[in-house]
């Protein structure tokens, strides 16, 4: 718990998390496609409008079990950084994804989802062209899906844009990646009205894989290898992905009217409240 | 078991009623002008025009219990919920500690937390009708939203009453961190249910929507309804001119731009919201009685 007499700036632990979240040699979607998913097929476009490069999606099979994989990518570089638009989505990249699902659903394909994104694009032409809408119905969408869902957040996972693609059976997190209703920064400048209460912030939202974790908010803390994931990218890949089949396999178990009302149980349920005694 | 559900989270519906306070009713000062135009207004116009400027229809925001008194049919409304109420489940500091500030609203408003559960008749139409009172912690999205929005959603598929929904709302909550983000999925499986049961499903939104409130159940509704010149968006104006450096149209976000954008059905003035309302919930119901 971060201290109310705290110094500004002060680097808190999940302050430093949030620093790992975003090294730019962390694995990003197409290293863990790389890595673990060799007959990958990329797929494109919302059949709409266009495609989002912020969000990668296709076909392929892990292990023995075909997938369907759809992933935010950030980029490593600043060229592909800004071709990617450093992860943040707009509404054709929620309609992409919604696409994909639909076609697991079709061909009874689990579905593999990777958040890493600091948030939702904000631009003119994004809300314009219905980016809460399209957030909402990407919810509403992965909701309602008749297959295995496996979400990991890799990195970031910022508010509503990494939600969108986060509604799912199983949600793991690596250990050094965040997820948050608003980002530190932002969380910092509207209550504390001062950007650089980052660290204090970071540690107020408990936004760490750990705290998630105690919360019971999220299922399976990934632990990375020492230093950090950037400092062993083909370890950690191996990690993440060992993790995703053992969900699948239990998963794949289930009836898909099992899965479905279990995960609407679950996400009923959730929230922290009191209930007040009548006089 | 995770631990949250041991503190009320699975708790069976309690069909309790506490009663809430009446907040004070909006008041217009003795020789008021418009906020918006300056034109002098007479004593009890603003009331009587549904707080909305008669002279330039600028629509004052409104507190729930005014939006009850003015979609319900008189004396039909029964407060339900009542019973949940916010946890401090970070134990949440910034300035003020999260109770604090939750105290601080709940004296100023009159209301026990930002969503208001009513069930009521409209123009004759049994409806469970829900509102986001703005005034309360800027109408945001915490756990006691979600749950009050849940069991009014599981009340209008038990009753099948159509489930209308007003937003004015800042978004997600702050203070209880990634469970106000998980009240966005928590609502839209809420909305799922409604749907399913083929039970009608109508949102108002007024100024502003925003945020996770714009991105979750506001926006999955059957037939969506705004108020003319509200606000909507997912990302601040001031977060995208910052972030991208685009110059923002004046009418960024307003009401009558989303319609041209699609993003809603249409924008109703207040003062025929009623019954454009009732109307909706008579196509949507299949009552043929007065076409």
């Amino acid at each position: 718990m971060p201290e109310p007499g705290l110094d500004k700036g002060f680097p808190t632990a999940a302050w430093e998390t949030v620093q790992i979240a975003r090294h730019p040699e962390r694995p990003q979607t197409l290293d863990y496609i790389a890595e673990t998913i060799p007959d990958f097929l990329e797929l494109s476009g919302d059949r709409l409008h266009g495609d989002d490069r912020a969000i990668v999606a296709g076909l392929g099979t892990l292990g023995k079990q075909r997938i369907v994989l759809i992933g935010h990518q950030k980029g490593h570089t600043l060229k592909e950084r800004q071709e990617r638009s450093f992860g943040m989505t707009r509404p054709e990249g929620y309609r992409k994804a919604m696409r994909l699902a639909r076609l697991a659903e079709k061909f009874g394909f689990p579905v593999v989802t990777l958040v890493d994104t600091p948030g939702a694009y904000p631009g003119k032409d994004a809300e314009e062209g219905g980016q809460a809408g399209a957030i909402a119905r990407s919810i509403e969408t992965f909701a309602g899906l008749a297959v295995p869902t496996v979400t990991v957040v890799i990195g970031e996972g910022g508010s509503g844009g990494a939600l969108a693609l986060a509604v799912a059976d199983r949600v793991l997190m690596l250990e050094n990646s965040w997820y948050s209703v608003i980002s530190p920064e932002a969380c910092a400048a509207l209550v504390w009205r001062d950007a650089a209460e980052g660290p204090h912030a970071a540690a107020a939202l408990r936004l760490t894989a750990s705290d998630l974790s105690s919360l019971g908010l999220i299922d399976v803390v990934v632990p990375e290898p020492p230093g950090g994931a950037h400092t062993d990218p083909g370890e950690t890949v191996k990690r993440v992905m060992h993790q995703v089949q053992l969900a699948l396999r239990e998963l794949t178990r289930l009836e898909p009217g099992k899965l479905l009302s279990l995960r609407q149980e679950k996400y009923l349920a959730m929230g922290s409240y009191t209930v007040a005694k009548s006089k | 078991m995770r631990p949250w559900c041991s503190a009320g989270g699975m708790a069976k519906y309690v069909t309790i009623q506490v009663v809430p306070k009446e907040p004070p009713p909006a008041q217009q000062a003795e020789g008021e002008r418009c906020k918006k135009c300056n034109t002098p207004l007479d004593p009890g116009e603003l009331k009587r025009s549904l707080w909305v400027c008669p002279h330039c229809s600028y629509h004052y925001p409104l507190p729930a219990h005014e939006r009850v008194a003015q979609l319900a049919d008189q004396g039909s409304a029964t407060f339900v919920g009542e019973e949940f109420r916010a946890g401090d489940p970070l134990q949440f500091f910034d300035l003020k500690s999260y109770p604090d500030r939750m105290a601080e609203a709940q004296a100023k408003t009159g209301l026990t937390e930002a969503f208001l559960a009513v069930l009521c008749s409209v123009s004759g139409h049994a409806t469970a009708l829900g509102i986001l009172d703005f005034n309360f912690l800027g109408g945001s999205m915490g756990s006691v939203v979600g749950e009050r929005f849940y069991r009014l959603a599981q009340t209008a598929v038990e009753q099948r009453r159509p489930l209308v929904v007003v937003a004015s709302s800042g978004g997600a909550r702050m203070q209880e961190g990634l469970f106000s983000l998980m009240q966005m999925a928590k609502t839209i499986f809420a909305a799922r249910m409604v749907g399913a049961a083929r039970v009608p499903y109508i949102t108002i939104l007024t100024h502003p929507t925003t945020g996770g409130v714009f991105a979750s159940w506001a926006t999955v509704a059957d037939i969506i309804l705004a108020e003319p010149g509200a606000v909507m968006s997912f990302a601040g104006a001031r977060v995208i001119e910052q972030t991208t450096h685009e110059k923002l149209p004046p009418d960024f976000g307003s009401s009558e731009s989303q319609l041209v954008h699609g993003q809603v059905d249409m924008v109703v003035d207040r003062r025929e919201l009623k019954a454009r309302l009732a109307e909706c919930l008579r196509m949507l119901t299949g009552d043929t009685s007065s076409a």
